[in-house]
């Protein structure tokens, strides 16, 4: 089938960028949307051009790396899917495709659809871990764990890291990943120790990395390829109020720092 | 190529560094007897770590936590999307929760014995005797591991094990590991104790008096070659399956920094042992990216089968019972479609090979559930393989409750690697070698479950001691990067890159990837042959040349450039294939993932030969485009005596 893209081209970092439109006409059913770009990538470079690009690895939907917009929606049309994991059979012969980076002001573009996500580590370097160095550990069967709470843990772990929430909150709002980054320890017996500076010291990263505020909209759950809940939203802002309840000078300077 | 018939000895460039002793107390020993070094100087120590996944994010970590000044270096964004996070299955550790009669010893013994008696008895003893300490590390870290109603650990028996020890987090064990790992490695940049370097690439070593001393990067965002320097250097870089082009593989992953480290005077160990996994999703067409891995579980409720006359494209519900083969069930009547992988891979193959594939391309066979469907109900095999069949609905957009699944084998996992010690160190002093991209413990086979507990041992337990005992010898120096090696690497960096940037020819890098790719799966794949190897060699030259003389890598060296990325990856695969294949050439014997048609029992099972083969192969590089020289490590069996398996 022939598709007509366009695809939203920036040379650098910093640079203006620009929609540049492709009359692709080698698109097969069975392509995934990634393999759908290398194909178009080839052309570009026998023609001397620099091919499109995009972030990608492990093309399975679970390194996080890809994503970008497709037709005004982050990882395109269908449900819980990474947009390495889209195939093309979701699109027909002469549809126009939009395709743009994830846009937030916390993820600067770098090139093409390649956008800077290092926000999430820094969001993770303050607080999103136990602080448990390796020999330390206890036995691992010494602290039994309620079933329900081990399995909404492992809901809220298996967020990739994608960036997508934020790209599809109109606040660019990062909610919904530091909330399932929190969620993921919070529920956990062993987690639940450093709750609160967890709590305090994420939000805080958050904010300083210029991510917008929830106002609950829903979005960031409705794009998210893992569907993460919202719910995870509602825990954090219970555990990061009370940090601010329990909040003691002489903590304030310590919060996350491990 | 080089006398095989001697009896295996030690060569006398290889050190093994092997303990002595009951091999319960090795690890032990050696850690007593391990140089320490003061708390008051670690910090004055630079420990490079290239590799963020398992191996690499641990070691990093751990390191930090101990108090060494670490800089770790990752080509992505971040660390938590390395390659480890792909692992479905789960991961080994000999806890016996289950009280089915695991033991430390017994995780050795399988893992000797899975690895067709191809790996060092002391290496693995040791990492199936810090596996029971990473699963308390792993969920101290809050990895969400399944569990019962009890709240205790949940265990499954993985791939064909007889006890109950794989521990697991949905499909996505790989995925949790590594984000604990990533907790502990943000932890500790948070602390200032590591500097995280995303978005930067290793090119070379820097080896000054014969001792690994630092790296070249290339910072990938605005093309920078920069040095730097370290009292060690360590890689946890994972596997080189994407020398076929197609595999399970990330798309990223490569073999780079072995690579140039064996240049530099690092052996490469056992390269051409290579794990097939047999049921992947077939490949749709010349587009294809990469292969998706399949539960092997699939072959618990599934039937493999194929037309039995060629041209049979009739869809599979039309075809009746009478005119289709079950070829497994038919062939090994014990265990049908249960052998394993590497027999239920050559099969698919040779079926394959006869015409009889099924699909657009020819290359798959059918794994059909309409029967258990019909037994046990549709409900029971949702709940069974439900998440499954979602992901080949997704891949293929054929619903498998209804269509049978098609499935081909892919290459999924190298057990070969650069060439370590006991210290886990390589031949250059001071490079040590975590993980997938060492050698050392999964034989000429790996086990279902293990490549987990292996790159979490190396960097958790293992590494952060070795680590210490080596630079307790070696007292910081102040050595800059104003030496000649430093220098000199640099411009070996700039040299090779202007040369893929001015070469401006008329192939793209993936085609000739491409190619490579096919040649290697064709006669160094799942079986090989004297003939077809020496042809694989001389067309990987000819790959190669034609690589050198007309690949077109566009835009410029000082910005992001995926094209050059890979261009100076796939130049390193050009030569690892070759060094493969002469590896594959030189093992006269079928062990494991390595099968050679000549060397067959009866049956068509892979035939050891111990006498002349009991040895790993150390391969040390003599320039390019010259043969390499093969040094041979004896193996020696204690405590597994070596045996032949049968399915019959």
């Amino acid at each position: 089938m022939r598709l007509v893209l366009h695809v939203w081209r920036q040379s650098g970092p910093g640079s203006p960028g620009k929609m540049v439109r492709y009359d692709h006409a080698h698109v097969d059913e069975h392509m995934s949307f990634l393999e759908m770009l290398d194909v178009l990538n080839e052309e570009l470079i026998h023609k001397g051009d620099e091919p499109i690009h995009f972030e990608h690895d492990c093309r399975e939907g679970i390194c996080g790396c890809c994503g970008f917009v497709v037709n005004g929606v982050a990882h395109g049309p269908e449900p819980k899917t990474t947009v390495c994991q889209l195939h093309m059979r979701h699109f027909k012969d002469g549809d126009e495709l939009f395709i743009e980076p994830f846009r937030a002001t916390a993820f600067p573009i770098l090139k093409d659809l390649v956008v800077d996500r290092s926000a999430f580590d820094r969001i993770v370097q303050s607080g999103g871990f136990i602080s448990v160095a390796t020999g330390s550990a206890i036995d691992a069967n010494a602290l039994p764990i309620r079933k329900e709470n081990a399995d909404l843990s492992m809901d809220a772990a298996s967020c990739i890291g994608c960036g997508a929430c934020v790209a599809a909150c109109p606040n660019a709002s990062a909610s919904l990943f530091t909330s399932a980054k929190m969620s993921h320890l919070n529920l956990l017996p062993q987690g639940r120790v450093e709750a609160i500076e967890r709590a305090r010291g994420m939000v805080q990263q958050m904010n300083e990395e210029n991510f917008g505020n929830c106002t609950n909209i829903g979005e960031c759950e409705a794009v998210c390829p893992k569907g993460i809940k919202l719910e995870n939203i509602a825990r954090m802002n219970r555990d990061y109020i009370a940090s601010l309840l329990k909040e003691r000078p002489s903590e304030g300077t310590t919060a996350g720092a491990g | 190529m080089p006398d095989v018939l001697t009896p295996p000895a030690t060569s006398a460039k290889l050190n093994s560094r092997l303990p002595e002793g009951p091999i319960q107390d090795q690890w032990s020993e050696t850690k007593f007897k391990m140089k320490l070094v003061n708390p008051a100087n670690k910090r004055k120590y630079t420990v490079i770590v290239v590799g963020s996944g398992l191996a690499g994010g641990a070691a990093a970590a751990t390191l930090g936590e101990l108090g060494y000044n670490v800089k770790c270096f990752t080509s992505l964004d971040t660390p938590r999307r390395a390659h480890s996070i792909a692992a479905q299955g789960g991961i080994n550790a000999a806890k016996n929760y289950q009280n089915d009669g695991d033991s430390v010893f017994r995780l050795f013994y399988d893992t000797v014995k899975g690895g067709d008696y191809r790996a060092r008895e002391s290496n693995v003893y040791r990492l199936a005797e810090v596996s029971v300490n990473i699963i308390d590390q792993c969920v101290a870290q809050g990895v969400p591991f399944a569990r019962e109603y009890g709240g205790q650990l949940s265990n499954r028996s993985f791939g064909g094990a007889q006890v109950s020890r794989t521990f697991y987090a949905r499909g996505q064990t790989g995925q949790q590991l590594l984000i604990g790992a990533y907790q502990a490695l943000m932890r500790q940049v948070a602390a200032g104790a590591v500097k995280m370097y995303s978005r930067t690439e290793m090119l070379d070593v820097i080896v000054v008096d014969g001792r690994a001393r630092g790296i070249v990067t290339r910072n990938l965002v605005t093309g920078a070659i920069e040095t730097h320097m370290a009292d060690v250097v360590i890689l946890g870089t994972g596997g080189y399956g994407n020398v076929f082009y197609l595999s399970t593989n990330a798309k990223g992953s490569n073999v780079t920094a072995g690579w140039r480290s064996y240049k530099r005077g690092a052996f490469f160990g056992n390269p051409c042992f290579t794990q097939i996994h047999p049921t992947c999703i077939p490949v749709s067409g010349d587009y294809q990216s990469k292969l998706t891995l399949m539960s092997e579980s699939l072959r618990n409720d599934g039937r493999i089968w194929v037309p039995k006359n060629k041209g049979d494209n009739r869809s599979p519900d039309q075809i009746p019972e009478s005119d289709r083969d079950y070829y497994l069930e038919r062939r090994y009547p014990a265990f049908g479609n249960l052998v394993p992988r590497d027999v239920a891979s050559r099969a698919a193959k040779a079926e394959c090979d006869r015409g009889l594939g099924v699909g657009k391309t020819g290359l798959g066979v059918y794994l059909d559930f309409a029967d258990s469907i019909r037994r046990l109900g549709r409900n029971k095999i949702e709940e069974r393989y439900g998440n499954l069949f979602e992901m080949y609905d997704r891949i293929t957009g054929e619903d498998p409750y209804t269509v049978p699944m098609r499935i081909y084998p892919a290459v999924h996992y190298t057990m070969g690697g650069v060439w370590v010690d006991y210290h886990l160190m390589s031949t250059i002093p001071g490079l040590f070698v975590g993980g997938e991209a060492n050698f050392s413990d999964h034989g000429a086979n790996r086990l279902g479950a293990s490549a987990l507990m292996q790159g979490l041992a190396d960097g958790y337990f293992v590494l952060p001691y070795t680590i210490g005992n080596f630079l307790a010898d070696h007292r910081p120096d102040g050595l800059t990067d104003q030496c000649p090696e430093a220098a000199e690497a640099v411009a070996n960096v700039k040299d090779t890159t202007k040369r893929l940037m001015s070469l401006n020819g008329k192939h793209t890098v993936d085609e000739l990837h491409r190619q490579l790719g096919k040649v290697m799966w064709e006669y160094c794949g799942m079986a090989r042959n004297d003939a077809g190897l020496r042809k694989a060699i001389s067309e990987i030259q000819g790959i190669r040349e034609e690589f050198w003389k007309s690949v077109k890598v566009v835009g410029s060296d000082q910005d992001l450039n995926h094209t050059l990325e890979k261009a100076g990856r796939v130049a390193d695969f050009m030569e690892l294939g070759e060094l493969m294949c002469r590896d594959a050439l030189m093992r006269e014997e079928s062990c494991g993932g390595h099968f050679r048609e000549e060397y067959q029992t009866p049956e068509g099972e892979a035939q050891r030969n111990d006498e002349a083969f009991s040895f790993a192969a150390a391969w040390e590089f003599k320039g390019v485009n010259v043969e390499p020289e093969l040094h041979k490590e004896a193996l020696k069996f204690d405590y597994v005596k070596p045996s032949q398996r049968s399915y019959k």
